[in-house]
């Protein structure tokens, strides 16, 4: 049984179509488990060893690499979202309804995008505290620090900007709230202290593209949410991962 | 799984050069621990989302105000901050300062050890200003989604919100300028100036830029905390007033 499992990936591994896909055998030599991390689009982000310390579940929690998870999570299931929801006044909460009582799997679609975004608010503070019990921060790693924060503040603000697209009273509410605040913004709100700019031109008005929630809000945060965020989320994920390797792997001690 | 790459080195031989930290293969130890973590959380994630219906209230109604009106969780911690400062400290100056404070913490901690573990013993210092900041921020939030309800005043979690409460003072004394302006300049002055005179060494190794820097992000921290007992205890509404801002 054993003996026939193993002609059988011995065949298999020879076959055409095994090897124009992986590019080494079977891992089970130290040769092809290398191979396959230099060869694999998606293990290349790894390093060739890590050191055993790094290793330890107890050191890191996963937690930047569950974030990335629930990251890609949302990405998935945010694109399967984007089928069925139009961002306007006239349609955006008929579709909410439309997706939890018409499409199949709707209802479970929006919770997990839902759930997926708390989680990953949570889990990328939580991966903030480890990087700093831990002393992560300190040179040669200090730009990967701030590289973090702006994606602390990216998840925050992706997360902010999903919240309205619901259109239903928590979401309008919330929504207001949170970008009242942009009117009391020194100088360039229009309630701010030593205000200049008027209800027409302040930040919130940009915030908002008008006076009030609107149309237009829904639409810059639609935009926002599903286009610019994410993609600069990408960007400085690509620059945070790469300087992870760059600073001399996951920190350790000397 | 025994490919240690250091292997064929004998024990003693190890132990005489400096120290190289031990490594493992990418694959399968860290590849593995990876999947299995994707897993554990893929199981999680799918049994909230069967269990747990994401909110869904009535369609937004502009003339409809619900009350209370709360942000998201993340942002309650914020929203609780409205009760004690105008909004262009609350919403606007607070996260500003906490993101420019967070990206300054690598450049002016120049204590160098404790890296790559969790050790209280060498950084006492920072590890105690980040706790009390990380704990304060969680603390806001648990109290600000918990104990308030409608027009924001405290109810207990087990509490109705049909039970009507005495509206809480917003604060009723505003402190005269020549009282405020220098109780607050002194404040910033002394918390700087007595660590120099009584905590030489930390003034010294830190150098005065990171040191005042430092001193400042702490001491506006302290500050911002600072007057949530001054409103309890003293009923203090502003301590600097002016027709331009308030503090
Ligand atoms: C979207 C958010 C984020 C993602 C997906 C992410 C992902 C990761 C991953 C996968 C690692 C490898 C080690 C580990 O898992 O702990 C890492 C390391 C690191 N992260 Fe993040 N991270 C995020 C946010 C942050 C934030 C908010 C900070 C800090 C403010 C930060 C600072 C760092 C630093 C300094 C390291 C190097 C740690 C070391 O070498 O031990 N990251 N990040």
């Amino acid at each position: 049984m054993i003996k026939g499992l193993k002609r059988f990936t011995e065949w298999l591994v020879h076959t055409q179509i095994w090897s124009s896909i992986f590019r080494q055998g079977w891992p089970d030599t130290e040769r092809n488990r290398i191979l396959t991390i230099l060869n694999t689009c998606l293990f290349h982000l790894h390093p060739l060893k890590v050191r055993t310390h790094g290793l330890k579940v107890k050191y890191t929690f996963c937690l930047g690499g569950v974030s990335l998870f629930l990251f890609i999570v949302e990405t998935i299931t945010g694109v399967l979202l984007m089928f069925y929801y139009r961002p306007t006044v006239e349609y955006a909460y008929q579709d909410m309804k439309d997706l939890e009582f018409a499409v199949t799997f709707g209802l479970f679609l929006r919770n997990m995008h839902r759930w997926a975004a708390h989680g990953m608010v949570l889990t990328v503070i939580l991966h903030m505290c480890r990087v700093f019990y831990t002393g992560s921060y300190k040179p040669p790693r200090e730009y990967n620090w701030c590289i973090g924060v702006s994606l602390l503040v990216l998840t925050l603000l992706l997360s902010f900007t999903g919240y309205l697209l619901p259109w239903d009273q928590l979401a309008f509410w919330a929504v207001t709230v949170g970008t009242n605040m942009a009117k009391a913004t020194p100088l360039m709100g229009a309630e701010g202290p030593f205000h200049i700019l008027s209800e027409m031109s302040d930040m919130c008005f940009y915030l908002r593209g008008s006076v009030d929630i609107s149309e237009n809000t829904l639409l810059r945060f639609y935009v926002l949410h599903c286009i610019a965020l994410p993609l600069a989320a990408v960007g400085l994920m690509g620059i945070h991962f790469w300087r992870v390797r760059k600073d001399g792997g996951i920190s350790g001690p000397l | 799984m025994q490919e240690r790459i250091d292997e064929e080195k004998p024990k003693e031989a190890a132990s005489e050069i400096p120290k190289k930290p031990e490594k493992l293969l990418a694959f399968p130890h860290l590849v593995f621990k990876e999947f299995i973590a994707l897993m554990l959380v893929s199981l999680v994630l799918i049994i909230i989302s069967m269990v747990l219906n994401a909110p869904l209230e009535e369609i937004a109604t502009p003339t409809k105000t619900p009350n209370p009106a709360k942000a998201p969780w993340y942002f309650v911690g914020l929203q609780e901050m409205l009760v004690y400062f105008d909004p262009w400290i609350a919403g606007v100056m607070i996260p500003i300062l906490i993101i420019i404070g967070l990206m300054a913490i690598p450049f002016v901690d120049k204590n160098l050890k404790g890296v790559g573990i969790y050790c209280f013993r060498e950084r006492k210092f920072a590890f105690v200003i980040f706790t009390i900041g990380i704990v304060a921020w969680f603390g806001l939030i648990i109290f600000g989604c918990y104990f308030r309800g409608p027009s924001w005043l405290l109810y207990l979690p087990w509490e109705s919100w049909d039970i009507h409460k005495p509206v809480i003072s917003k604060g009723t004394y505003i402190l005269p300028l020549f009282v405020g302006l220098p109780a607050m300049i002194g404040y910033y002055i002394l918390g700087m100036w007595l660590p120099i005179l009584f905590a030489r060494n930390f003034y010294k190794t830190l150098g005065s830029t990171s040191y005042f820097i430092t001193m400042f992000f702490i001491l506006s921290m302290f500050g911002f905390l600072g007057k949530i007992p001054l409103r309890f205890v003293f009923d203090i509404k502003y301590i600097i007033h002016t027709p331009w801002f308030s503090i």
